[in-house]
């Protein structure tokens, strides 16, 4: 028997597992002590649920469906600008949600381009409104996460399988029964669930693109609720209904074998043999090319037509900048130190870095209203809404930075623990001397992808800040409302900079001075 | 003084038997077939592994149930033994104190440790700056301000040539004999062996044999050594 030498405390882990439970569980708990009986859903409440479900399913299907063929593409063509586009394909990941919405706007709303283009084919103009703005918008978002994970599904098939294949003279219809499509198989149900997860709560994305009776989401109406009726037992309701569907859809992720490379991943182009017909290689150009544009246009309308604007943007909207970079800045601190000492304690109970990941299932929407509900007896909550908006961002980042900071300390652990233990490096020498410089590199990558996602964060906040008190996207969301779409779009564009500064400079100070 | 006195050894459903006695200051080579549980062995002296059975003890003092920094037990391992992000002299200067907070007299000692293992004006290089042998003697170098009274190295040298693992050999016996240590040291390498070592502790098949002198365990070995060295 292996002696588990207990080297560094445990405590700071089990209270940051206390505290992940206490934002995913307890503030449902919280929540459920104030919703009235199941008999108050009234029949809009009914007419969301099914909004929510129906769009998350689509969005889910037309996203894998476009991913197939531009992954297959990718996987299979080496040209110039290849590793270009496969970046930008992680990019909507830390992409704030608001700024893909005014560039979609812009590209697909009623004055972008695409209106434009119709209309001098004498069509009518399509609504960007309702499901199908929020389709576009879920489809924006995880057409690339899809792609990017079966690159990698493409990426694990033996080159032997395809050598093989070429040597058997398979069809291309063969090289996809035979080779492609076992992989599909196992990855596709895995990604339709975690893509119907993100969607049920991507509370952003419905603010701006849905509303009314038709196209309200159950977390908007939660939203609703609270901020227009005011009535906490009906907002407390709908949050339970909200964390059962994500309750279900996450239980069916762990059911189902869920593709784990959400970043980085390997990415080569293995030589294929079945490649060289002409139509094969014109239907990937077109598939390449439509994914370019797709991604590419609404950030270059948001660059274009923001740039004007920026310098002579109004004080408010520099102001809530400011706020929102003090609040990433303190997620992404907040985020680093719950994801160490929780991988910390997790050396010792595994099971501790799964409780890590239940905020995967909650809704921040669902801990807003029930943090709300905490705090209102006690202080006004507006004063505390960037501390919240904080915390709640850190436990949401927490599932993904786990994934990058956990097998870090494990290997470090493995490989550098006899060393610690045979000098007696105990306690914080041991974290400060061995653990926190030989992770660097993830702790760099986590504190960037937790602060780009506390920057573009327009959640949490919308429920607890007064109107002097905005971060910059909700500050960009009440501009949009206003119709001050010039200065939305060069609000979008600062927004854009900031995220992608936040985590390219941590990235970067993570990797610098890289020491083997 | 070491003994093992009945101690049973299980790691991973493989168990090892020892009961033995070496002498204070004595230089150790552990030998036999791989699998055999010579690194087992050496990891329960150091405390990674416990006793589940019998007992560790070292001048007539249990140490079974020490942490592996209590026992009077320092280790040179087969890798890892160096912090790639520190310098040789902070490398070092753990074994004064962990905490690596150094005062002037102790990073005297350091440097004169560094020179003693030939290694004078490397101190502020980081290990991939160093060679294979220059990493080697920073790990000795590091048994000697640690002091501890027995010296266990797991094949500390395997990654070296046969040359430069013979010149380490004579350094770990002259850092024993500096610090007037015991010292065990697992290898696979005959001529290593023939030129450091006192005694031989020959492991096979879960069973620790009694240490003989090197001489009369080379005019007689064990039928199990001569299949091992294919003589």
């Amino acid at each position: 028997m292996a002696r588990r030498v207990l080297a560094i405390n445990p405590w700071p882990g089990l209270i940051v597992a206390g505290l992940v439970t206490f934002f995913s569980l307890g503030t449902l708990a919280a929540v459920a002590i104030r919703a009235d009986s199941f008999g108050a859903l009234d029949q809009f409440d009914v007419a969301a649920v099914r909004f929510t479900i129906v769009q998350a399913f689509w969005s889910a299907v037309l996203s894998v469906a476009l991913a197939i063929p531009v992954a297959r593409a990718l996987a299979r063509r080496s040209f110039w600008g290849r590793r270009a586009l496969v970046t930008l394909l992680g990019a909507p990941f830390i992409l704030p949600v608001i700024v893909a919405i005014l560039g979609l706007t812009a590209v697909f709303g009623r004055n972008g381009i695409v209106a434009y283009g119709l209309n001098l084919a004498g069509l009518e103009p399509i609504s960007i409104y309702g499901l199908h703005g929020v389709l576009l918008a879920h489809v924006f978002f995880n057409l690339p996460l899809a792609t990017r994970l079966l690159i990698h599904g493409w990426g694990s098939v033996p080159a032997e399988q395809f050598r093989l294949a070429a040597s058997l003279d398979f069809s291309g219809r063969d090289v996809f029964w035979h080779i492609e499509w076992p992989m599909l198989r196992n990855l596709v149900p895995g990604l339709l669930v975690v893509i119907f997860l993100i969607c049920t709560t991507s509370f952003a994305v419905a603010l701006t693109f849905g509303g009314g009776p038709k196209a309200t989401t159950v977390e908007l109406a939660i939203y609703q609720a609270f901020k227009f009726d005011f009535d906490i037992g009906k907002a407390a309701l709908l949050a339970g209904v909200q964390f059962t569907i994500c309750g279900v859809a996450a239980l069916a992720s762990l059911w189902l074998a869920v593709p784990q490379a959400v970043m980085g991943g390997q990415d080569r182009v293995f030589q294929r043999f079945d490649t060289g017909r002409v139509t094969s290689k014109i239907v990937d150009g077109v598939w390449i090319i439509f994914a370019t544009l797709f991604l590419a246009v609404p950030l270059l309308a948001i660059v274009m037509q923001g740039a004007p604007y920026i310098l002579s943007l109004p004080t408010s909207v520099w102001s809530s900048a400011l706020r929102s970079l003090v609040t990433a800045l303190g997620s992404a601190g907040l985020t680093i130190v719950f994801a160490v000492s929780l991988s910390l304690a997790a050396l010792r109970w595994r099971w501790l870095e799964g409780l890590g990941m239940l905020s995967v299932a909650a809704s921040p929407l669902v801990m807003g209203t029930g943090l709300f509900i905490m705090v209102f007896p006690f202080v006004e909550p507006a004063r505390v809404a960037l501390l919240i908006t904080a915390l709640v961002n850190a436990v949401m980042s927490l599932p993904f930075v786990l994934r990058a900071i956990g097998p870090a300390v494990r290997a470090c652990e493995d490989r550098f623990g006899p060393l610690s233990d045979s000098l007696g490096m105990t306690g914080w020498a041991r974290v400060r001397l061995v653990i926190l410089p030989r992770i660097r590199a993830p702790l760099g990558f986590s504190a960037g992808l937790a602060a780009a996602l506390s920057m573009g964060d327009l959640g949490v906040v919308t429920l607890f800040a007064r109107p002097d008190g905005a971060t910059l996207p909700l500050q960009i969301y009440r501009l949009m409302g206003a119709y001050r779409m010039e200065q939305a779009m060069g609000a979008a564009l600062l927004l854009l900079f900031l995220s992608l500064a936040l985590f390219y400079l941590f990235d970067r100070g993570g990797r610098g001075h890289a020491k083997s | 003084m070491l003994s093992l006195e009945g101690a049973v050894i299980a790691q991973d459903g493989f168990t090892l038997k020892a009961d033995f006695r070496v002498k204070a200051g004595r230089r150790v080579a552990v030998l036999g077939p791989s699998g055999a549980g010579k690194s087992t062995l050496l990891a329960a002296i150091g405390g990674y592994v416990t006793v589940t059975q019998g007992d560790i003890v070292w001048d007539g003092r249990s140490i079974s149930n020490l942490q592996p920094n209590q026992r009077p037990v320092s280790n040179v391992f087969q890798d890892n033994n160096l912090f790639p992000h520190m310098t040789a002299l902070q490398n070092v200067g753990l074994g004064i104190n962990p905490n690596l907070r150094l005062n002037a007299a102790d990073k005297q000692r350091v440097l004169d440790a560094l020179i003693a293992v030939g290694l004078s004006g490397m101190e502020d290089r980081l290990p991939a700056a160093l060679s294979g042998g220059q990493q080697s003697r920073v790990a000795l170098a590091r048994l000697l301000v640690q002091q501890k009274q027995l010296v266990l190295l797991d094949e500390p040298f395997s990654a070296l040539g046969p040359a430069m693992r013979i010149e380490m050999a004579d350094l770990a016996q002259a850092v024993g004999a500096r610090i007037g240590a015991t010292v065990m040291m697992v290898s696979h390498d005959i001529k290593d062996v023939e030129r450091f070592a006192e005694d031989v502790l020959w492991v096979e098949d879960g069973i620790c044999h009694l240490p003989r002198a090197l001489g009369d365990f080379l005019k007689d070995p064990p039928a199990g050594f001569t299949s091992y060295v294919g003589e």
